[in-house]
């Protein structure tokens, strides 16, 4: 299945991408997504547990991604 | 403009906001605006760049103005986010409150900004007069951005 990883802010700049679509076996958690990205080069300028959501929701790491999710990474936000 | 929530390019009009609060009802209508400081944590700002995860950052918007009626007596509440880049004391973000009383609009004026702090995803990159950029990450760790 075929999920799409968005990254923003600082996130974006580490990796010097701001959307992945990434190949995940199905029934994949946020977790092993995280695992995954972790390969790209830049990952490791992100911290060991970013905050994570799915479909526009924030979400935990043992969240099930379905095809076709949008999952995105979190920076510490800094809105106001 | 209509909706009680949104993220805007354009500079916020703070009487815009306000009408969309006001009504015969409310004695207490309260505006509160974040504006670009020229000094943060002792470096000399020349202005500041808003990004946000759009489609989130609007929901997370809504959902606040929803809580925020609910839990302070139907309060009429509108927030707007500036998004882009900003000039020192450029308005940010505005908050307006309506409320038949002043208790319950302040008490919901800063319920709606702490939780757009906490929640919503939005990020902003200070540009210094040294010529760098950085993102502000509040929680006070090192920013995985490089200066650029």
């Amino acid at each position: 299945m075929t999920v799409t990883l968005l990254l923003f802010a600082s996130y974006a700049d580490a990796l010097g991408v701001s959307s992945v679509d990434m190949e995940m076996p199905r029934e994949s958690t946020v977790g092993e997504l995280l695992a995954t990205i972790r390969s790209h080069p830049g990952a490791e300028r992100l911290p060991p547990k970013p905050l994570v959501a799915v479909n526009q929701s924030y979400a935990r790491l043992d969240s099930i991604v379905r095809d076709g999710d949008e999952v995105a990474l979190i920076p510490p936000v800094a809105g106001g | 403009m209509t909706s009680l929530a949104s993220l805007v390019r354009a500079p916020i009009d703070p009487i815009a906001i306000i009408r969309m609060v006001s009504n015969p009802g409310n004695g207490a209508v309260l505006l509160f605006l974040g504006a670009v400081r020229q000094v943060n944590e002792g470096r000399h700002v020349t202005g500041i760049e808003y990004a946000a995860y759009e489609a989130m950052a609007q929901r997370e918007l809504e959902a606040i103005v929803t809580e925020a009626s609910t839990k302070f007596d139907s309060a009429d509440v509108a927030v707007q986010h500036r998004l882009g880049e900003l000039a020192v004391e450029e308005v940010s973000v505005a908050i307006a409150v309506g409320h038949a009383h002043r208790d319950a609009a302040y008490a919901a004026s800063r319920f709606v900004i702490e939780e757009l702090k906490r929640r919503v995803p939005i990020w902003k990159r200070e540009h210094y007069t040294d010529g760098t950029r950085e993102w502000v990450d509040p929680s006070g760790r090192t920013s995985a951005g490089a200066p650029a």
